[in-house]
């Protein structure tokens, strides 16, 4: 398994935030979820504008094994999605804390996080 | 952990991701389960499918069980090496498994049935043969290797030894022949050309190992699965199982009425169903738009009836959702599947979706 980005912070439900430099919140899902689920073949994207409370579903994501939802890690406004993911999901799978990112969201409210290390340690108990 | 193959050692060396299939260790791709169907449709994979069940069956009254035991007529099988799909029916004439039997010879047959279904199976056909003057016996000493796949027999033959590379070649479509230890049969589970091949486990590594080494992709599970599914073939405990019959899965074309006196298990009441004409049709379904159809979400069709999806999931070779499912019986081409609360637009299709590489549907 890869390195962990150092810059991001991490949710138990496998996504990754990353706070932007204009204040707004990229996430996406983390490898090592892209890895669990498989080729990806679908993603359903929120629409712009939605508000969403942490921990609400704002996106699924569909492999060739099982559809996953995933869960704004925040409170806040989905500002931007990921468009290419329509016709290329595999993204995620290729480059999952890259040009897999799936919502840039403004923040109203946080959400549980981990910082790299702590992830890193939840990993590991899940692997036992 | 659950049992392994001869070859588990060798998918989990090439990196496997190993998954329990049917109480067994398996692998379910080797890194991308969509490059491995590709690879199938359009060149060579070889699967690792020694978790099925080889079971010998053999002796003076072994046409006459067989014949007993089976919905489809062993005795059609007039050619040494001739293969025959069929289901095994219980007394209500529902599917207890659905298995390949091929005639090696004179009272000698070799069925092979799944690897979930394994306990039942045995249990099932010990218990029938009691009358009959057979030996049923299991062969767990074999192993077997599928490849598939336009150009999987051309390099697989590579492989066999020099005596047996033109026979090999030149059996036709379900046909098999006994190959010194090996035993080569030119079926498989994909819509592509191939074979299955059983041989001593312990020989299973090194014919593996020389298979990839001639330019055959190790494959696994996950692929088999979206690859049999394009091809619209039925996957026991998806589509059928012991509830279900198999006028109710698509399978009618297996059931050898004729000649009415062969008193085959489940033969009453499935004559029975097939006189009431069922309330179920079986059919393939491909979604419209985007997003992915799944195992047991509910069909709507509108101003007829609700049906249930037997095997859903994307088509790597379509690029869209494809299903089986069973579906109200009827004329119509439109029917609506439940995604997340929400009813998306499909079309009713008829099967295979992809054979041989191309398309069988229009888009």
């Amino acid at each position: 398994m890869s390195e962990l980005p150092g810059d991001l912070k991490y949710t138990n439900e496998h996504e990754w935030l990353r706070q932007e430099e204009d204040g707004t919140v990229t996430i996406g899902i983390t490898d090592h979820a892209q890895s669990a689920l498989g080729d990806l073949v679908y993603v359903e994207l929120p629409e712009i504008g939605l508000e969403v409370e942490a921990g609400g579903e704002m996106a699924v994501v569909e492999s060739v094994k099982a559809a996953s939802d995933v869960y704004a890690p925040i409170s806040g406004e989905v500002v931007a999605v990921n468009e290419d993911l329509a016709d290329d999901p595999e993204k995620i799978n290729a480059d999952a804390y890259g040009d897999g990112w799936i919502v840039r969201m403004k923040p109203s409210g946080d959400g549980e996080t981990m910082t790299p290390d702590e992830y890193q340690a939840f990993l590991d108990e899940l692997e036992d | 952990m659950g049992k392994k193959t001869p070859l588990y050692d060798a998918h989990a060396e090439a990196g496997a991701k190993i998954v329990d299939f049917g109480g067994w260790d398996m692998p379910l791709h080797y890194g991308s389960q969509l490059e491995e169907h590709h690879v199938v449709r359009q060149e060579a994979g070889a699967f690792d499918v020694s978790h099925m069940t080889v079971v010998d069956v053999t002796g003076a009254g072994a046409l006459e069980f067989l014949r007993h035991l089976l919905a489809n007529d062993v005795a059609r099988l007039k050619e040494a090496g001739k293969a025959l799909y069929s289901c095994m029916l219980n007394h209500n004439g529902c599917v207890i498994d659905d298995l390949i039997t091929y005639y090696l010879g004179p009272d000698r047959y070799r069925v092979v049935v799944n690897a979930a279904t394994r306990d039942k199976d045995i249990a099932w056909i010990n218990e029938q043969a009691g009358s009959f003057d057979v030996d049923v016996s299991e062969r767990p000493e074999l192993a077997m290797i599928a490849v598939q796949g336009p150009k999987a027999r051309e390099l697989a033959a590579n492989v066999l030894a020099e005596e047996w590379r033109d026979k090999a070649l030149a059996l036709k479509p379900f046909y098999a022949l006994e190959a010194d230890d090996l035993f080569i049969a030119r079926t498989g589970y994909t819509g592509e050309d191939g074979w299955e091949i059983v041989m001593p486990a312990e020989q299973a590594t090194d014919l593996w190992n020389r298979f990839v080494d001639v330019g055959i992709r190790p494959c696994g599970l996950g692929a088999r699965d979206t690859l049999r599914l394009e091809a619209g073939m039925n996957l026991y405990g998806s589509d059928m199982d012991e509830t279900i019959s198999p006028l109710e899965a698509g399978l009618g074309w297996t059931l050898a009425w004729d000649p009415e006196e062969r008193d085959f298990i489940g033969r009453g009441p499935l004559t029975e169903m097939r006189a009431n004409k069922g309330r179920h049709q079986f059919a393939g379904l491909l979604l419209e738009g985007k997003g992915v159809l799944r195992d047991h979400m509910r069909v709507v069709v509108e101003g007829v009836g609700d049906g249930e999806i037997t095997s859903g999931g994307f088509s790597p070779t379509l690029q869209r959702s494809i299903a089986m499912a069973r579906i109200p019986a009827g004329d119509y081409d439109r029917a609506q599947v439940e995604v997340r609360n929400k009813l998306l637009d499909v079309r009713v299709v008829k099967m295979p979706f992809v054979r041989n590489g191309k398309a069988q549907i229009e888009i």
